[in-house]
């Protein structure tokens, strides 16, 4: 059993933050979606990662992930590597709904059933603790009753939470949600927020990007606010403020160039409110190109 | 034309049962179509598991691909006097990397990438094949010869397949989550490179082993229409394998079968039974088929008529 290193008991007693230390990130359209981004998410907390459309979400989400190597810098898990912490199956990950193909002949139970592989010998035969586990986080989410529907045959809420269940069998440490509030009618979004609550309360931590502004403040301990590069960092209370977030939303560049941290990545979510970097013209170039193409 | 009609009604004319019966059953009485059917049916089963996946990933384009690309291989192999399926594989999984490199580098789309790479491929062995002296049959490679196949070419038909045949097996569900779902594969600490390159090469190792029975022009078929016919009719997995080698083994079985009596190409003819099955599922499919999916509107269009009115 290659990938079943780190014992379930071990890991429950410890919570894992996420550190990403200076990551920049530029796509080979030479896009530039990421600068300079550096912040660190606190274990046991739940984390909203709140920024406009095309501010990088994404990117630092898929650079956590270690989805794509950014350009400069590097994520940790604490002092654990991407590679050996997903090895430990410490991450766990709830893709968008859109980056799922639908129409896959795939079974509910055999989605939440791909959260074990990683701790399953190379033929993922499933042990009865496996199959066990499974059942335990449908029936979580509640799901249970549909089990063996085919991916597609769900709504919007039920394919959020068929999805959450395999995060759970996963029983990653650190989860990161990507945009699991769209789509999803409120009664769903109340029952995903009480799960959350729920796992951070048993010393997961919880990374949840959305747009969804109003409900952050319900149940986000702490907030990252991201456009292009970490804009602010810090509790709910102190940095989700209007002024912060006409910042990250209004999109002017505040002039203050990122200073380059000594500070320890405990030390480092808890920058001020106000604190800010440029956002060099980062957007302007795509549209002069199409002329001499 | 009226040939051909005759030689196909002319038996079912004949009064004699006996005769007809003897008609039927001749093909099965030459060595050398006993040979064709069960290595068609072989290779049919080969391709069909394989197809399930190339299917769901959306790698058709680059079957399509791999399979002109050995074609240097074939005749590259003949010239050294190695085996041809082994040149058939360098060059084959030799044009998967070299898209993926292309790919990389520059900013083209993957069809134009495809496109230019397998084609030039492709020449560069026509050149080649025109050029070196061997006792190569061009239009044996781009159409197949299952009839005609070498006790020699059988094995190595049969070390392909079952290499193929048994990779995908022990991987199965490694291969299928990285179709489904390759970041979640990376998120739990596995190498998906390997995969990718695993996927691949099994490709090109069936692509080897359908070399003979339908050539490197009707191969993709081979490889795309059972899964595609599979996949309009179910929504398990283990059910769309098992309709997909079923759909397959039979079209190579009647395939090879018809192509006796028609005195017709046998790739040919095997593909032309495929692409029935596959118009009868999208026809008649329970679920996805054309004519369930219109009953299905209409059905629910009636529903909510129904309701509307109630509510009125």
């Amino acid at each position: 059993m290659p990938f079943a290193t780190a014992s379930a008991k071990n890991m429950d007693k410890s919570a894992y933050g996420i550190a990403v230390d200076n990551i920049s990130v530029t796509y080979s359209n030479s896009r530039l979606a990421l600068y300079n981004a550096s912040c660190y998410v606190k274990p046991g907390t739940i984390t909203g990662l709140v920024g406009p459309n095309g501010g990088g979400k994404s990117t630092l989400f898929k650079s956590i992930m270690g989805f794509l190597s950014p350009n400069q810098g590097r994520v940790h898990i604490d002092d654990i590597s991407i590679e050996k912490a997903q090895k430990q199956q410490l991450m766990a990950y709830v893709p968008q709904a859109d980056e799922v193909d639908w129409n896959f002949p795939i079974s509910v139970y055999d989605v939440v059933m791909m959260g074990r592989y990683g701790y399953m010998n190379i033929f993922r035969i499933p042990s009865r603790k496996d199959r066990r586990i499974v059942m335990d986080s449908l029936e979580r989410v509640g799901m249970s009753e549909f089990k063996n529907r085919q991916i597609g045959e769900l709504s919007g809420g039920q394919k959020k939470r068929a999805f959450l269940a395999r995060a759970l069998a996963q029983q990653g440490k650190v989860i990161l949600l990507d945009e699991p509030f769209t789509g999803v009618d409120v009664k769903t979004e109340k029952s995903i927020v009480n799960l959350l609550l729920q796992l951070r309360d048993e010393g997961h931590t919880v990374l949840v990007s959305t747009h969804d502004l109003a409900s952050i403040s319900t149940f986000c301990d702490r907030v990252i606010l991201l456009n292009q590069t970490i804009l602010a960092a810090g509790t709910t209370a102190e940095t989700f403020t209007e002024e912060n977030l006409a910042m990250t939303f209004g999109g002017l560049p505040v002039s203050s160039l990122p200073s380059k941290t000594n500070q320890s990545p405990e030390d480092r979510s808890d920058n001020q409110p106000g604190h800010t970097f440029v956002q060099a013209k980062v957007k302007a170039p795509s549209k002069s190109h199409g002329v001499d193409a | 034309m009226s040939g051909l009609l005759l030689s196909v009604l002319s038996p079912l004319l004949a009064v004699s049962p006996e005769a007809a019966w003897n008609w039927l059953i001749e093909p099965f009485q030459l060595g050398f179509m006993i040979r064709a059917l069960w290595v068609s049916a072989f290779v049919g089963t080969v391709c069909a598991v394989l197809s399930c996946y190339i299917t769901l990933k959306g790698w058709s384009l680059m079957g399509d691909a791999v399979s002109h690309a050995v074609v240097p291989g074939v005749v590259v192999a003949y010239a050294l006097g190695l085996p041809f399926s082994l040149g058939a594989f360098v060059f084959g999984f030799g044009a998967t990397v070299a898209i993926g490199y292309v790919k990389a580098k520059t900013r083209l789309k993957e069809d134009a990438v495809i496109g230019v790479i397998f084609t030039g491929f492709f020449a560069f062995g026509l050149v080649l094949a025109t050029k070196i002296p061997s006792n190569i049959d061009l239009f044996h490679i781009l159409f197949g010869n299952v009839l005609g196949i070498s006790t020699q070419d059988i094995i190595q038909t049969l070390i392909a397949g079952f290499l193929t045949l048994a990779i995908i097996l022990l991987r199965r569900k490694d291969l299928l989550l990285f179709c489904f779902d390759p970041n979640h594969a990376k998120a739990i600490g596995l190498n998906t490179q390997l995969m990718y390159y695993t996927l691949l090469s099994v490709l090109a190792l069936t692509i080897v082993t359908a070399l003979q029975t339908a050539g490197i022009v009707l191969v993709v078929a081979m490889l795309v229409t059972p899964g595609a016919t599979a996949y309009l009719l179910t929504d398990r997995f283990d059910r769309m394998l098992m309709i997909s080698v079923a759909s397959s083994v039979s079209s190579c079985l009647f395939g090879t079968y018809f192509s006796y009596h028609l005195d017709a190409s046998t790739g040919g003819c095997i593909v032309v039974m495929m692409t029935l099955f596959f118009m009868t599922a999208m026809a008649f499919g329970p679920k996805y088929g054309i004519l369930a999916q219109h009953s299905q509107r209409k059905f629910n269009h009636d529903e909510n008529k129904k309701r509307l009115n109630e509510m009125s």
